[in-house]
């Protein structure tokens, strides 16, 4: 099984290439054949999809890493000194198992 | 009364009791056999649950209150199907561990959800409603370190409240409408939104959703599938049963699936990351028993059921990596693919499940939800569940397994996970291939007759542009879309910061107002001790005599008293 994974990341940028044509032929024949949808405005514009989710991807991670600068981002440890010591204490015994479940 | 109720258990097992009772024998078990014998009752659980035939079974009157413990129809079938195969799957996957508290845990927690989706009256279902809080609170204390204490407590909190709110609005509803009877809570009042709110609490709606993403990524490798697959889904069944069509809940349910999206971006934990897509999921849902159309609830339905298998199949990954490396964050992972192939590839089937690429079973069901949004002309909706798919897509699909099977080698060599792992995540994995490839099996089981074809060429045009152009923008941005070693803010900030800051500050503020209170109070008490050191000191007025002088002076005025009544 990892061989067939390796294999596919040693020919990891000719597979790229071949993705992209792969999209670039979905664009085409969304915007060739026509699919008998006409619910809303945008339903019958070739291609919109593929706009919609690049546009939604990026808006997603800059809104999102914007509010996160601005807003929402704290180190790691800030709520930190709420736990009881730091330490185990009651319904919590002595050794932590971070490993098993 | 003793004979019905013999009669209504005898004649029906509830499955719930089944487990319950089954799960007693659990700590007097140890090894092999306990393995054996955990694998065999959740069996048998499952075998029960799916062989009940339609019907009303365990009506009793209790306390004067007419109780059903099992209304069994087509809706509460559909989701205990998938809560009965999930304990299976669970068990699988957890065969290893060696703690009888998650073991007994894990079990009453199944039960309990089985219980609340099989509860015909209120009063069954709130009791089922905190068992399921009572047991699910020890899978996230055992994982036992400080934070997992933390966490759990804050969750206990957060669910106790919603219990009270239920349980506030069962009696306000009793009241007003003198039943018991669960069904759809058509009433105007406070007794509306007190249940409205409860099972809100419950179903992760913002809000009210910290507790999720907060006590999730803390829970036990194995107990968060438990956690993933049961609260957030018997909430949405409760939605379903009791609010379909209330207006505000699509709105809620789109707001839901964005917020889930941008608190994915800015996650590092993995299981931090799977947590707010459960949020952003359960949004669709949520948004489905807003619509309530016929096709709206059939595509809550049906999301529920196939999002338990995917995302307890993406926890199994997530967990079988934190069990195998000892780390949870993007920022501390990398490069797995070599060591934990299977699992990755597993992995990889939940994460197209869920992203609803075709032939993987959330296709089948997402769409289904949108299609109800898009024959309802509701465009804004659409398009924010759609939005919210590519950002499903971004995380599960690409950003979590790019930063911690691909990306750069972190140096960590850990073996495959062990085999019940593998196994457990294989059978999810054939579930999300199942009913991607085979949907009629799913909408079989669904509440109501469905007329409705995933497999249009528009949903499939439309579905792979979005997932795809997705995945561009994700490796065009690949440099800024990594893990951050840093938390983010959510509204559980109000209780863990906000709150308890406020009432520091009440009690040193309040304290100088006390002190000085009590200064004033203290100058006024001197001043009375100094009058009455004055008047009855050693050296006042009234000092003058000793005690037996006066004592005799009272005597005698007695005396004369006494004297005088007797004449008189």
């Amino acid at each position: 099984m990892s061989h067939f994974l390796e294999y596919l990341v040693r020919h990891a940028r000719p597979l790229t290439w071949v993705m992209l044509a792969l999209m670039a032929l979905l664009v085409i024949a969304d915007a060739l054949i026509p699919t008998g949808y006409g619910r809303f405005p945008f339903d019958t514009i070739g291609g919109f999809g593929a706009l919609y989710g690049f546009v939604s991807c990026v808006l997603i991670i800059v809104v999102s890493k914007l509010l996160g600068y601005a807003f929402l981002y704290r180190r790691e440890d800030y709520y930190d000194d709420a736990l009881p010591d730091g330490r185990p204490r009651a319904g919590a015994p002595e050794s932590p198992e971070p490993r098993d479940g | 009364m003793a004979e019905t109720v013999a009669l209504a258990f005898g004649a029906w097992l509830h499955p719930s009791l089944l487990l319950i009772l089954g799960t007693l024998a659990i700590p007097f078990l140890r090894g092999r056999v306990q393995q054996g014998y955990r694998l065999l009752l959740a069996l048998v659980f499952l075998w029960v649950v799916w062989t009940i035939a339609p019907g009303t079974y365990g009506s009793l009157r209790f306390l004067g209150l007419d109780l059903v413990a099992g209304r069994v129809d087509t809706l509460s079938l559909v989701f205990a199907y998938v809560f009965s195969l999930i304990t299976v799957i669970g068990t699988i996957y957890s065969l290893h561990v060696k703690d009888n508290v998650q073991h007994v845990a894990a079990f009453l927690y199944a039960a309990a959800a089985v219980g609340v989706v099989l509860a015909g009256d209120l009063v069954t279902l709130y009791v089922f409603w905190e068992l399921m809080m009572l047991a699910s609170v020890w899978l996230i204390w055992r994982r036992r370190t400080p934070q997992s204490y933390a966490a759990g407590m804050r969750y206990l909190l957060v669910h106790s409240a919603s219990g009270m709110l239920l349980l506030g609005g069962i009696a306000l509803f009793y009241f007003q409408t003198g039943s018991l009877a669960f069904e759809q809570i058509d009433i105007a009042g406070p007794a509306f939104y007190l249940i409205l709110i409860g099972f809100m609490i419950n179903a992760a709606v913002p809000p009210l959703h910290a507790w999720l993403s907060d006590a999730y990524p803390e829970a036990t490798v194995t107990g968060a599938i438990f956690l993933s697959a049961l609260t957030t889904k018997t909430a949405v069944y409760v939605l379903i049963r009791g609010f379909p069509g209330t207006e505000l809940l699509i709105w809620m349910g789109a707001v839901m699936a964005l917020w889930g999206v941008v608190y994915a971006v800015l996650a590092n934990d993995i299981r931090r990351l799977l947590a707010y897509h459960i949020i952003s999921q359960v949004g669709y849902m949520v948004a489905g028993v807003g619509m309530g159309t016929a096709i709206a609830l059939n595509g809550s339905a049906a999301h529920a059921f196939t999002h338990i298998l995917y995302k307890a199949l993406l926890f199994m990954g997530a967990g079988a990596v934190i069990h195998m490396t000892g780390k949870s964050k993007l920022t501390e992972l990398g490069g797995l693919y070599k060591y934990m192939p299977y699992t990755f590839l597993l992995y990889m089937i939940g994460a197209f499940s869920i992203s609803a690429f075709p032939l993987f079973s959330g296709f089948v069901s997402k769409t289904m939800v949108l299609e109800a949004a898009a024959v309802d002309y509701r465009m804004w909706i659409w398009l924010m569940l759609s939005m919210a798919s590519a950002g499903t897509f971004l995380h599960t699909g690409l950003k979590l397994p790019y930063f911690t099977f691909l990306g750069k080698d972190s140096g960590l060599r850990p073996q495959e996970a062990p085999w019940n792992m593998l196994l457990a995540m294989a059978i999810a994995a054939f579930f999300c291939v199942f009913i991607g490839v085979y949907p009629a099996w799913l909408y079989g089981l669904l509440p109501a007759p469905v007329d409705y074809n995933a497999y249009t060429l528009d949903h499939l045009f439309w579905e792979l542009q979005l997932l795809l152009f997705t995945g561009l923008g994700f490796f065009v941005l690949l440099k800024h879309v990594g893990g951050e070693a840093r938390i983010s803010l959510d509204t559980d900030w109000l209780y863990r910061r906000a709150l308890p800051a406020t009432a520091r500050r009440v009690r040193d503020r309040g304290g100088a107002a006390w002190q000085g209170l009590l200064t004033l109070a203290r100058r006024g008490i001197a001043g009375f001790v100094t009058g009455l050191a004055r008047h009855h000191g050693p050296r006042s007025l009234l000092a003058g005599t000793w005690p037996t002088g006066s004592m005799v002076l009272w005597v005698a005025i007695i005396l004369a008293g006494s004297l005088l009544i007797y004449y008189v």
